[in-house]
């Protein structure tokens, strides 16, 4: 009797055990799946800027890498590629405008979201909630379902085809201020006490205690702002019709002619990785203020 | 909530707050109001002379037959975006979260695309369908099928699915993920030792637990594919075949800038207003909610 129900225990931990590990492969199979659909269109880029035009206008999709490398990017930096219908803007202005937009949009936000925070949760002045709400509502009015008028309104401060006009209606941020003001109610009551005892004016404790305390959540926000300003889409299609002005994106789409074949290809997956970069880089390099950012401004 | 202590003062407040005042002003408030007055008004061909038609320009919209279907083209576009990138991206998580080796490097190749534009993710899987160039592209037409996304509606309306929905998932991975570990481990525990299988696990308790995560998750997808989602058609199909890929986001720029009919623009904007203010509320509420949990 004691005999048969040990072989069943063995006989169990044997089942569990080959259960457990097909259950890894199982993971490990479903983790690699997913990695590679991420990365195959990124791999068919890089290897696609690496050959010239001929190949892969002729269709052989390549697979491995090409020795066009250079030349590709170094023409694409320089000169940039031409699209049917417009003449070509160098990757290296494209990219320059593309990274102040961005750091223009992140580095405006995170400052005037700072001040009005401070005002915000540090002060009581006659219609703070107003404000406070006002500021609130615009999270309910994205540009993209205020086209037209905001473009009107461009029209007339004469702000149309100008790195001002590009960022300054991005820099408004809602979520920032919410984000600030819910970090800054953490601020302990005594701090606040201790500075008035000590003499020091708002400015002051602002400068000396509330900046330094904000510095993983202005990382933090730095992150997501950045990719947001980088990313741009639309309001930079309506904004600039000067090529000088062009940022990477837009750009980009624009080398891609409709139903077109001759397109250089080689030159526009060179771009593509151009574009690409940045913003990858800095989440991965900055991923866990990444995380920390989009975890909490979604709160 | 407030302070106990706080700054007197009430001129300096005031000037804190004004670069973000002056710029809500200008570029939120003032446009969003001409939106709604202009959705009221309708100006005559050459743009010369403007007149009042009240609710005209939305009574007309309701009408159109091409605005009915940029509307049903929504529907479609949304909800296989959010399905499929909250699907995807749930299943992934659930992988990631179990205990192997090397699941920092699976998290780090799966965040990445969040860094991808959203008119470059088509860019991206414009390389993989085209017809004459595209790894995929290529290899359905050897099969025999018919594809050309630049002819064929469906097909259009499946490559903007596709890379809409791949640029979201990365997003949804990281919240399910941070849903996912917060579960106490030792509620999966009491279920295994009560004998529930894996798929019994999931189904009646990791995924109610993650209900809220989900359901945030959820509106944050719909937000993303209505509005979003412009660079995506406007770099793959422009809205075409036809008006196969026309959303109504797409919809208000090519009636505003292509074909400057401004009033039945507006009008579009102030609905598409009413709706992303209903998402927000709705958001808003249930989060608060969730505060309780």
């Amino acid at each position: 009797m004691s005999g048969a129900a040990t072989i069943d225990v063995e006989r169990l931990a044997a089942a569990s055990r080959r259960r457990r590990a097909r259950d890894r492969v199982f993971t490990y199979f479903a983790l690699t799946l997913g990695v590679l659909i991420f990365a195959l269109p990124i791999w068919i880029t890089l290897i696609g800027s690496t050959h010239d035009t001929d190949t892969i206008g002729r269709g052989d999709v390549p697979l491995l890498p090409g020795s066009e490398a250079f030349a590709n990017y170094a023409r694409a930096w320089d000169e940039g590629g031409g699209g049917r219908n417009t003449f070509a803007v160098p990757a290296s202005t494209m990219l320059w405008n593309s990274l102040l937009m961005a750091l223009i949009i992140a580095c405006g936000k995170i400052a005037i979201s700072l001040l009005s925070a401070f005002a915000v949760v540090f002060f009581s002045f006659p219609g703070r909630m107003v404000f406070f709400w006002m500021i609130f509502i615009t999270l309910m009015l994205p540009v993209e379902v205020r086209i037209i008028p905001t473009f009107q309104v461009m029209t007339d401060l004469a702000l149309i085809d100008t790195m001002m006009g590009l960022t300054l209606p991005l820099i408004a941020s809602a979520t920032a201020t919410l984000l600030f003001r819910q970090f800054f109610l953490t601020i302990p009551d005594e701090y606040v006490e201790a500075a008035k005892v000590d003499g020091a004016g708002p400015m002051r404790f602002f400068k000396d205690v509330v900046l330094p305390l904000s510095v993983t959540s202005m990382a933090a926000l730095f992150v997501i702002q950045f990719i947001y300003g980088w990313n741009q889409y639309l309001w930079p299609l309506l904004m600039v019709s000067n090529r000088d002005l062009e940022t990477v994106i837009v750009g980009l789409t624009k080398m891609i002619g409709i139903g077109d074949t001759q397109n250089e290809w080689n030159l526009i997956m060179t771009t593509a990785v151009f574009a690409l970069l940045p913003p990858v880089a800095v989440v991965v390099l900055m991923q866990r203020w990444f995380i920390k950012g989009l975890t909490e401004t979604e709160k | 909530m407030r302070k106990k202590v706080i700054f007197r003062g009430v001129a300096l407040p005031y000037l804190l707050l004004l670069p973000q005042m002056i710029i809500t002003l200008v570029f939120f408030f003032w446009p969003a109001g001409m939106a709604v007055w202009q959705s009221a008004q309708r100006e005559d061909a050459f743009g010369l002379s403007t007149q009042f038609v009240a609710f005209e320009n939305f009574t007309d919209l309701f009408h159109d037959a091409i605005y009915l279907n940029a509307a049903w083209n929504t529907v479609i576009f949304s909800t296989a975006v959010a399905a499929l990138a909250l699907g995807s991206a749930l299943f992934l998580a659930v992988q990631a979260d179990k205990h192997i080796r090397g699941a920092g490097v699976y998290k780090t190749l799966l965040i990445w695309p969040y860094a991808v534009a959203p008119a470059l993710a088509a860019v991206l899987w414009l390389f993989i369908f085209h017809p004459s160039i595209g790894l995929v592209g290529k290899a359905l037409a050897s099969l025999g099928v018919n594809w050309d996304y630049r002819v064929n509606g469906g097909q259009a309306m499946t490559m903007v699915i596709i890379a809409s929905a791949w640029k979201q998932v990365s997003y949804n991975f990281i919240f399910f993920l941070a849903g996912l570990q917060s579960i106490p481990n030792s509620v999966l525990e009491a279920a295994a030792i009560d004998g529930a299988r894996p798929m019994r696990r999931f189904w009646g308790v990791i995924f109610p637990l993650l209900s809220p995560t989900t359901f945030f998750l959820l509106v944050v997808n719909l937000v993303y594919a209505f509005f979003d989602t412009f660079g995506v058609i406007h770099a793959l199909t422009r809205g075409g075949p036809g008006n196969a890929t026309e959303t109504l986001i797409y919809k208000v720029y090519v009636d505003g800038v292509q074909n400057l009919n401004f009033g039945s623009s507006a009008a579009q904007s102030v609905i598409l207003m009413l709706i992303v203010i209903s998402l927000t509320a709705i958001q808003f509420r249930f989060i608060e909610r969730r505060v309780h949990y």
